[in-house]
């Protein structure tokens, strides 16, 4: 049943993919801030950089 | 803390996965639907998540109205944004689901219309944080979270006042559900409701880490090389 389901409706497989890929691009920009964000700390570390 | 949060992740990731094994399989398949009704396992457990970190927003907003405690501040902030997050994916499997059952996308019904509207609030929420600058900004914000909150119940209860087109609540709503689909739902939920937990948690630490990190950058604004006040 489980591939039946997702490959026979094609509307249910878009909904659960639509799902998805909307909470791993949410998650990737919570990555990408924090990846950005440790840059600036280490910048921040480095004696006599102006901010 | 730092230790906690992988093991939750991987317990997440076997709920998330058991739950899509119990909509996928385990329920079985609507008699007139057919399988589409299995949209049904992502659509109504992201709405409660929405609504549940709404309210959760709210509650962090007018204890930041009352005590302008910062960190009731990042909860409100981080509740919004995840719900939107949820509340969009409601607005768009919403449609998905209606097309093959209704034959068509969208209509202005009460419960479309009035999340469509809890969704453009909540926007203007993060908007509002995102583009205002100023000491006011987390106050207007927390009094438009106040107001955006009384949409949740009207939302909600919008299809008992108004005849709609959308179906009746599973829960409270006068129907019955067979007893593997209500357990597929519920499982669903609280595998959402574990994921959304660790994702406003990891969003929380980003934003607390964000002002820090401005408030050193404030500081060292104020300093000269050689560390003395200018």
């Amino acid at each position: 049943m489980t591939g039946y389901a997702m490959t026979g409706n094609p509307y249910l497989f878009a909904a659960y993919a639509v799902t998805w890929i909307i909470h791993i691009a949410y998650i990737s920009t919570i990555v990408s801030r924090y990846v950005r964000l440790k840059r600036e700390i280490a910048d921040l570390k480095k004696p006599g950089v102006k901010s | 803390m730092k230790k906690v949060f992988p093991i939750l992740g991987v317990l997440t990731a076997f709920l998330l996965s058991y739950a899509l094994y119990q909509a996928l399989v385990v329920a079985p398949t609507e008699k007139t639907m057919g399988d589409v009704q299995r949209i049904f396992y992502y659509h109504v457990p992201s709405a409660w998540t929405a609504f549940i970190l709404f309210f959760i927003n709210f509650g962090a907003s007018v204890v930041y109205l009352i005590k302008r405690n910062p960190a009731a501040d990042i909860v409100a902030l981080v509740c919004a944004e995840v719900g939107v997050v949820f509340c969009t994916i409601v607005l768009i499997t919403g449609p998905i689901w209606a097309r093959p059952v209704w034959g068509i996308w969208w209509t202005w019904d009460m419960r479309l219309t009035s999340t469509l509207v809890l969704w453009l609030i909540y926007v203007s929420y993060l908007f509002l944080r995102r583009f205002s600058s100023g000491g006011q900004t987390p106050t207007l914000a927390a009094a438009l979270a106040v107001l955006g909150a009384l949409c949740v119940p009207f939302v909600y209860f919008s299809i008992w006042f108004f005849r709609t087109q959308h179906p009746q609540p599973v829960m409270g709503g006068g129907g019955s559900i067979d007893p593997r689909m209500l357990h597929a739902l519920l499982i669903n939920w609280l595998a959402f409701s574990c994921f959304a937990f660790l994702v406003c948690w990891s969003r929380y630490r980003l934003e607390k880490l964000q002002r820090e990190v401005d408030e050193a950058h404030a500081l060292r604004s104020l300093l000269d090389p050689s560390g003395r006040v200018r």
